[in-house]
C-alpha cells in the first residue's frame, strides 16, 4: 500500500478521533481475495480524504457465523467483547466490508449495549458519489460494459439495501443487467447461515452453481458482488464453468477503485 | 316453522362446534413460549391492512394473484348474502332485503358476477394442481392428505357457487312464472342464462330453489367447521398472523436474554441476573417454540412459495420451508390431542426435532430469508429452523463436524478460520 492504514490505537495515542471506523471482518482480514477488497475500501477512504481508522489486531469476529449456526453463547461472548472495545474507543459510525458484519453490528449489537450508526461499504460509496466526492474518472472505463449485480442476502432481503450498490454501478455508465431473481427475490450464493464453513447437504446441485448459471444467462462481462462470501461462491462457480477469462467477479469497492485509478 | 327450527338447530350446532375446535387451536398456540408482539400497534395495523387485506405480497406472481383476488373478494362480499340467508332462515322470510330496491338489485348482481369469477378461478386452480401439475404443489411433504385437502376446498367452493347461482336461477324462473311466494326482486346477470336448464314445473322449481338454498347455507356452515382441520384456516388467521408478524429487519435474529445473563455473569462475576429464565436453550419440541411460530403453522395454507424460492430446495436438498411449517402444525396438534386424552403432563416420547424435522433439513438452511420474503402472510420458517439449531448446538453439542471446527476457531482465534489473531492486520502490508 502506498499509504499507512491508521489504527484506532494510533489515533487515540495522537488524541484524535476518526470520522468513521472501518470494520474489516474476518474474511476481509484473512481471505486473500477479500484482502484485495479491504485494501480497495481503504484506498477509496484515503482518496476522498475521509478520516478513518481500523481496529487492526484488536478486531475480532462479530459472532455472526456462531449465531447462525445456533451457538448463541459464543455469539454473545464475541459481541460483548467487541462492544467493550468499540465503546472504549467511543465509536459513533462504522462502515463494514461485509454484509454479515453489517447486519450483526447494526441489528444485533444494540440490544447488547452497542449502538452505532452502521453502513455497508456500498452505502458509503453511494454517499460519496451523492456528495460529489467520488466519481468514476481517471481509471479503467466500464462504459457500456455489461454488469450484473448479485444481491447479498444480508444486505438485500436482510436489511432492504438494494439501491446503494446499483447507484455505485450507475455512475460507471455501464450497462446494468438484472438477473431473473434479483433484489428481494434474489437467490442466495449458498454461503449464508454458516454454510460457508461446511460441506453442503446432498442434493442435485450446489447453490453457487445454480446462481452462476443464472448470472451467466445475462451474458455479463462483470458480475458485481458486495460480500466476501458471495465473492468466494461466485468465483468458484465461474472457475467451475471455465469462464474466468471472459467474466470477472468483482466487488463494488474494487470496481469503484479501478474506475478511479486507485 | 319446522324448517325454521331445523335451521336454528343446525346453525347453533355449527357455531358451537366451530367455537369448540377453534378454542382448542388457540389453546395449542398458547402452549408456545411467550414473545411480546404488542408494540407499535399502528405499524402492525398497517402491515395487516397492506399484507392481509391488500394482498400486497401476492402480486409477485401475477396469475395466481389475479385469480386469488377474485376468490378473496368473492369470499368477503358474497358473505354479505349470508346475512340475508340467516335472517330468512330464522324468520321464515324470503329475500328479506328486497325492499332495498335498486341497491338490492345491484348487490345480487354483484354477488352473481363474483360467484362466477370465483367459480372460474377455482376451476383454473384445480387444473393447475391436477392437470398442469405445477411443481410448487408437489414435494415430499405434499402427501395425499394435503393434496386432497386443497382439492376438497376448491370443489366445495365450486359447489357452493353453483348452488348459489342455481338457487337464483330457480328463483328468477319462479318470479317470471308469478309464483305466490316469489316476489320480483334482484337482478340476475349470470343466472338468467341458467333458467333454460331448469324444468318449468312450479313445484320442481320450488324444490330446486329450496334445495340449493339449504345446500348453500349448510355447505357454508360445514365449510366453516372444516377450517380447523384444514390448511384453509388461513382465511381467518392471515389477519392476526400479519398483525403479529416481525417488524424488525429480516436479517436481525433475536438475542437470547437467558444467554445474555450467563455471558454477563461470565464476563463480570459481580453481575446478578434480573430474573431466572427457563432452562432449555432453543427448541426440541413444538412447545419450545414461541406462540407466534405456532400461529404461523396454523396460518400456513401450503402454497409452497417459500419452498419454491428456497435455494436449498431448488438445488435438491431435503429442506423445504413448507414442510417445516406443516411438521410444526402436525406436532403441536398431536401434543394438543395428547393433552385432551391423557392430561397436561403426558409425554409421548416424541419431539419436533428428529421425529418430524431431521437434522439434515435444519443444516441445509442458508438463512437467506427467501422463504420469509416469499410468504404472502408473513410466516417465518427461518426462526423455527434457527431455534432447532440452537437446541442441537447448545443443549446437545451436535453440530456437523466442520461447524464445530468453525466454532472452535472463533473461540480460540476470534475468526472462523484457523489463523492467528496476531496476523489479522497483515492485509495492510499487501498491495
Amino acid at each position: 500500500m502506498e499509504f499507512k492504514v491508521p489504527t484506532m490505537a494510533e489515533l487515540l495515542a495522537a488524541g484524535e478521533e476518526p470520522e468513521i471506523l472501518f470494520w474489516v471482518g474476518c474474511a476481509g482480514s484473512y481471505d486473500e481475495r477479500a484482502q484485495k477488497i479491504t485494501r480497495d475500501i481503504c484506498k477509496i477512504l484515503h482518496h476522498v480524504g475521509m478520516k478513518y481508522a481500523v481496529l487492526g489486531t484488536e478486531e475480532s469476529c462479530t459472532g455472526d457465523p456462531a449465531k447462525r449456526a445456533g451457538n448463541e453463547f459464543l455469539f454473545q461472548m464475541q459481541a460483548m467483547t467487541n462492544i467493550e472495545v468499540l465503546n472504549a474507543y467511543n465509536i459513533k459510525k462504522i462502515v463494514t466490508g461485509c454484509p454479515h458484519c453489517f447486519n450483526t453490528i447494526k441489528n444485533e449489537y444494540p440490544g447488547l449495549g452497542g449502538s452505532y450508526e452502521v453502513i455497508h461499504h456500498t452505502q458509503l460509496i453511494q454517499d460519496l458519489i451523492n456528495e460529489g466526492k467520488l466519481k468514476a474518472e481517471g481509471g479503467e472505463s466500464f462504459k457500456g460494459k455489461k454488469i450484473t449485480f448479485h444481491d447479498p442476502c444480508y444486505l438485500g432481503r436482510g436489511n432492504g439495501v438494494y439501491e446503494a450498490p446499483r447507484k455505485a454501478l450507475e455512475v460507471l455508465d455501464a450497462q446494468l443487467v438484472e438477473m431473473k431473481r434479483c433484489k428481494s427475490n434474489g437467490l442466495c450464493c449458498g454461503a449464508g447461515g454458516a454454510q460457508m464453513f461446511k460441506e453442503p447437504e446432498k442434493g442435485k446441485k450446489d447453490v453457487n452453481v445454480e446462481r452462476i448459471e443464472e448470472a451467466l444467462e445475462t451474458n455479463p462481462q462483470v458480475i458485481a458482488a458486495g460480500c466476501p462470501f458471495c465473492m468466494t461462491m461466485l468465483s468458484d462457480g465461474i472457475k467451475l464453468k471455465d469462464k474466468e477469462q471472459e467474466v470477472k467477479v468483482l466487488d463494488i469497492a474494487e470496481i469503484t477503485a479501478r474506475a478511479n485509478g486507485l | 316453522m319446522v324448517a325454521q327450527i331445523i335451521f336454528l338447530v343446525i346453525t347453533l350446532a355449527a357455531i358451537v362446534l366451530f367455537t369448540f375446535n377453534s378454542r382448542k387451536i388457540i389453546r395449542n398456540i398458547r402452549l408456545g413460549r411467550p414473545v411480546d408482539r404488542n408494540d407499535q400497534p399502528q405499524k402492525r395495523l398497517l402491515t395487516m391492512l397492506r399484507v392481509a387485506f391488500g394482498q400486497s405480497k401476492m402480486v409477485v406472481r401475477p396469475i395466481p394473484a389475479f385469480l386469488h383476488f377474485f376468490v378473496y373478494i368473492g369470499f368477503v362480499i358474497i358473505n354479505i348474502e349470508v346475512v340475508e340467508i340467516m335472517i330468512d332462515g330464522l324468520f321464515g322470510t324470503h329475500r328479506i332485503f328486497h325492499g332495498l330496491g335498486g341497491l338490492y338489485d345491484f348487490l345480487i348482481a354483484s354477488f352473481e358476477i363474483l360467484a362466477l369469477t370465483v367459480w372460474v378461478a377455482c376451476v383454473i386452480f384445480l387444473i393447475r394442481r391436477n392437470v398442469l401439475k405445477l411443481k410448487r404443489f408437489s414435494g415430499v411433504e405434499m402427501t395425499s392428505w394435503p393434496k386432497s385437502d386443497a382439492n376438497y376446498i376448491l370443489i366445495t367452493e365450486i359447489l357452493l357457487m353453483t348452488a348459489f347461482l342455481m338457487m337464483n336461477a330457480a328463483d328468477l324462473k319462479l318470479q317470471v312464472l308469478g309464483s305466490a311466494h316469489y316476489t320480483s326482486a334482484g337482478a340476475f346477470p349470470i343466472s338468467q342464462y341458467l333458467i333454460n336448464l331448469l324444468p318449468s314445473s312450479e313445484s320442481t322449481l320450488v324444490a330446486v330453489e329450496r334445495g340449493c338454498w339449504w345446500f348453500h347455507i349448510i355447505g357454508i356452515l360445514a365449510f366453516l367447521n372444516y377450517l380447523p382441520y384444514s390448511k384453509h384456516f388461513h382465511i381467518l388467521f392471515a389477519f392476526p398472523n400479519t398483525y403479529f408478524s416481525n417488524l424488525e429487519p429480516k436479517g436481525e435474529f433475536t438475542n437470547m436474554a437467558s444467554v445474555t445473563n450467563e455471558v454477563k455473569a461470565m464476563l463480570d462475576p459481580s453481575f446478578v441476573p434480573a430474573e431466572a429464565e427457563p432452562g432449555k436453550f432453543g427448541a426440541k419440541d413444538a412447545t419450545d417454540l414461541s406462540w407466534v411460530n405456532l400461529m404461523n403453522a396454523y396460518t400456513c395454507t401450503e402454497c409452497g412459495r417459500c419452498t419454491d424460492s428456497c435455494p436449498a430446495n431448488i438445488t435438491g436438498k431435503l429442506l423445504s420451508p413448507r414442510k417445516i411449517m406443516m411438521d410444526t402444525r402436525d406436532r403441536i396438534t398431536e401434543i394438543g390431542k395428547n393433552i385432551d386424552k391423557h392430561g397436561a403432563d403426558h409425554q409421548d416420547g416424541k419431539s419436533l426435532l428428529d421425529d418430524y424435522i431431521t437434522r439434515e433439513e435444519i443444516w441445509a438452511c442458508t438463512s437467506c430469508n427467501a422463504c420469509v420474503q416469499a410468504c404472502p402472510v408473513n410466516i417465518d420458517p427461518l426462526q423455527i429452523i434457527m431455534e432447532l439449531r440452537r437446541f442441537a448446538v447448545m443443549e446437545e453439542s451436535q453440530a456437523p463436524g466442520s461447524i464445530n471446527n468453525m466454532l472452535g476457531n472463533i473461540e480460540n482465534n476470534q475468526a472462523p478460520w484457523k489463523y492467528s489473531p496476531a496476523d489479522r492486520f497483515n492485509w495492510a502490508e499487501g498491495n
